[in-house]
């Protein structure tokens, strides 16, 4: 009897796979053979549970939020509080995982792509207590949406790089660290932030996630008294959706739900729902959705989430999204902040942008399954980073109060 | 045998090797990439390696992603690039390889765009982000057809992977001249002189080295060990500063490292 669960890469059906510069082959053959051996070396292992046990804050908590509930057709909404790591996101979890990986191989230096920052910071983070060099690409046009990530990097000792060649967001960080990562491999790992990019990172990020759903699987049933009828999570590259997802894949009775970010609205021209309207291709090493043109080259996605501002997605989704076991839905920038603000003002819970795609789709779900239903939600980060631009969204800035202060004397 | 192969045995015979020179099409529009292909040629080109904008060019150093987003920007279509492999192969008999990332090749259809570009004279890929691993569609049109295909070699590669490459690759093997994309640097990696050593081992006949030469004397040093000199950079950075006139100077000035010294 085979499991969804034990799939292991390089390929997922016909997605994943390595399509990279010669340059990056023996790299990714070292890291493959690295991380193979670490996940059966118990010191490896230990290691990384004791890191997360008195660093990152595992387990996290469940939360159960039924005010929250009464707006989504009064379903049990239970969070699984990925916000309240270390860091404010479940970046930390993959981070800590490939920096003691990139210590094994002797490297010195990480980089890293960001978008909302958070895996920025993560890494930034693990640079710091690992001792080691950090440097990080972010879009200029993310750089300046989460201007507070960006410091958060600096004062932890990182470099970070506005890229400014493309869209400027996401998918060009990428290709610079792909960049960085071929002329430096010898002293570098790119510490890559999500289920995307050429085999092994598909696999092994999320591996190092998976812990999440393996936390909430337990924490649910304790709680419940039985599995919950749907997981829900959100997907830029994939990471936190894959980490929650994966030890439900062989549970036949959850149903998985990815939600994408559809910006403008995913028949309009500004949306990053890779899922629900690209089409298969090959973007950052690996087989999968992108979106794109006729002629293949990508197109730029759109959301007011950075985290989600990404034209591919990673390949398990793609394969997981082909055989029918999780459902990609989109949903659209307004729906995410009415979400955001549901929360805050309900349970006294920000929520990052990105999970808050995760909510608003939950609030649909649950009115379908109704008041019997039972559904965990990845709440994947926490929405400080996002106050510039909720505040702007909501017009609830003073900005001359504000100004004020700045010139307040000392 | 492929006319690549053919072109660069004929300047080995001849005491040398051959000068291969990138441009990129639709840069700076699609008429003067054509009319600049063709000077390279006019100017000791032996063999054309014409680049079709992408995207997301991860082996692109700065110099050729702004030429080739602005020739994406100026509206290139990849029927533009089989427009210009059939304009320039019409005017010059130097053979065209065309140097593509995977995904438009696979979005066109591999079988179509093999049939397309034996339409238009071309002669064969080279294909930076797609290693003989992930070939197999590629490898099996390219045999129907007798397309050229270039793989790239790594001085990272093992030795198993270069055998590979050898192997699969028809008209030259690629070497990377030095770990990193492309860009022009003052020297040369030693890296590449052992590469090029590691390769003949495993059995290669026609070795090009490419990423970073931009000067004739780098390419008379690349010659002497190698079967042909790739230069890119140098000669985008001439047509982006002085337009045809001026990529044909650099071309010709580039090629007198082809020519022997008494020196
Ligand atoms: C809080 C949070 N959630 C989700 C994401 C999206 O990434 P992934 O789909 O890999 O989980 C990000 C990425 O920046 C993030 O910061």
């Amino acid at each position: 009897m085979t499991h969804l669960r034990d799939e292991q890469g390089p390929y997922f059906g016909e997605y994943g796979g390595r399509f990279v510069p010669e340059s990056l082959i023996a790299a990714l053959d070292e890291l493959d053979a690295a991380y193979r051996a670490a996940k059966t070396d118990p010191a490896f292992q230990a290691e990384l549970a004791q890191l997360h046990a008195t660093y990152t804050g595992r387990p996290s908590i469940i939360t159960e939020v039924p005010r929250f509930a009464e707006h989504a057709g009064g379903a049990r909404i239970i969070l699984k509080r990925e916000d309240l790591n270390h860091t404010g996101s479940h970046k930390i979890n993959n981070v800590l995982g490939q920096a003691l990986l990139a210590k094994r191989l002797g490297k010195t230096r990480l980089i890293a792509e960001t978008g909302a920052g958070q895996h920025g910071v993560a890494t930034a983070t693990a640079a710091a207590l690992f001792g080691m060099e950090c440097v990080v690409y972010m879009g200029e046009v993310d750089t300046e949406r989460q201007a507070l990530n960006v410091a958060r990097m600096r004062l932890l000792g990182a470099t970070v790089i506005p890229v400014k060649t493309g869209s400027r967001t996401l998918k060009d960080a990428i290709n610079d660290a792909l960049r960085d990562w071929v002329a430096n491999v010898q002293t570098t790992h790119y510490l890559l932030g999500t289920v995307a990019g050429p085999h092994p990172f598909p696999v092994m990020v999320r591996d190092f996630h998976k812990i999440i759903g393996e936390e909430a699987r337990q924490q649910v049933l304790d709680l419940t008294g039985r599995l919950p009828d749907a997981v829900t999570a959100c997907v830029g590259g994939g990471s936190n959706a894959m980490g929650i997802f994966h030890a439900f894949l062989d549970d036949p009775g959850v149903a998985l739900y990815g939600y994408e970010a559809a910006g403008e609205g995913h028949l309009t021209e500004k949306h990053a729902a890779t899922l629900t309207r690209g089409r298969p291709g090959v973007l950052h090493g690996a087989r999968s959705y992108l979106l794109q043109d006729d002629d293949g080259q990508t197109i730029e996605s759109h959301s007011i989430s950075a985290g989600l501002d990404y034209p591919g997605v990673g390949p398990e989704h793609a394969w997981l999204n082909d055989i029918g076991r999780a459902t990609y839905l989109p949903v659209t920038d307004d729906e995410a902040m009415q979400a955001l603000r549901l929360l805050s003002l309900t349970e006294g819970i920000i929520p990052a942008i990105e999970s808050a795609h995760a909510l608003a789709g939950t609030i649909k779900l649950g009115k379908e399954l109704g008041p019997e239903a039972i559904v965990l939600v990845n709440l994947s980060g926490r929405g400080d980073k996002d106050m510039e631009t909720a505040g702007k969204y909501f017009d609830i800035l003073d900005a001359e109060v504000l100004a004020a202060d700045d010139s307040a004397p000392l | 045998m492929s006319a690549v192969e053919d072109v660069i045995a004929a300047r080995k015979a001849a005491g040398s090797g051959a000068f291969v020179g990138y441009l990129p099409v639709g840069f700076p529009d699609l008429a003067t990439s054509i009319e600049a292909a063709v000077a390279l040629v006019e100017n000791g080109v032996d063999v054309l390696e014409l680049g079709l904008p992408y995207s997301d060019p991860v082996m692109d150093g700065t110099v050729i992603q702004k030429a080739t987003q602005a020739a994406l920007a100026g509206g290139f279509r990849l029927a533009h690039g089989f427009e210009a492999v059939a304009a320039i192969t019409a005017r010059v008999s130097a053979p065209v390889l065309v140097m593509t990332y995977w995904n438009p090749v696979l979005q066109y259809g591999v079988d179509r765009f093999a049939d397309d570009l034996v339409a238009a004279g071309g002669a064969g890929l080279i294909t930076p982000d797609l290693v003989p691993d992930e070939a197999g569609p590629w490898l099996a049109a390219s045999d129907r057809t007798g397309l050229d295909r270039v793989f790239l070699a790594a001085p990272s590669s093992t030795d198993a992977r270069l055998a590979q490459a050898v192997a699969t690759s028809r008209g030259f093997v690629y070497a990377v001249s030095t770990m990193g994309i492309t860009g022009a640097r003052s020297d040369v990696d030693s890296a590449a002189r052992g590469l090029v050593a590691r390769l003949r081992d495993v059995g290669a006949t026609s070795t090009c080295v490419g990423v970073g030469i931009s000067s004739a004397e780098q390419v008379r040093e690349v010659l002497g060990y190698a079967d042909g000199a790739i230069v890119g950079s140098a000669l985008v950075t001439a047509l982006a500063d002085g337009g045809v006139g001026a990529v044909a100077r650099t071309a010709g000035a580039l090629a007198a490292g082809t020519r022997l010294t008494t020196s």
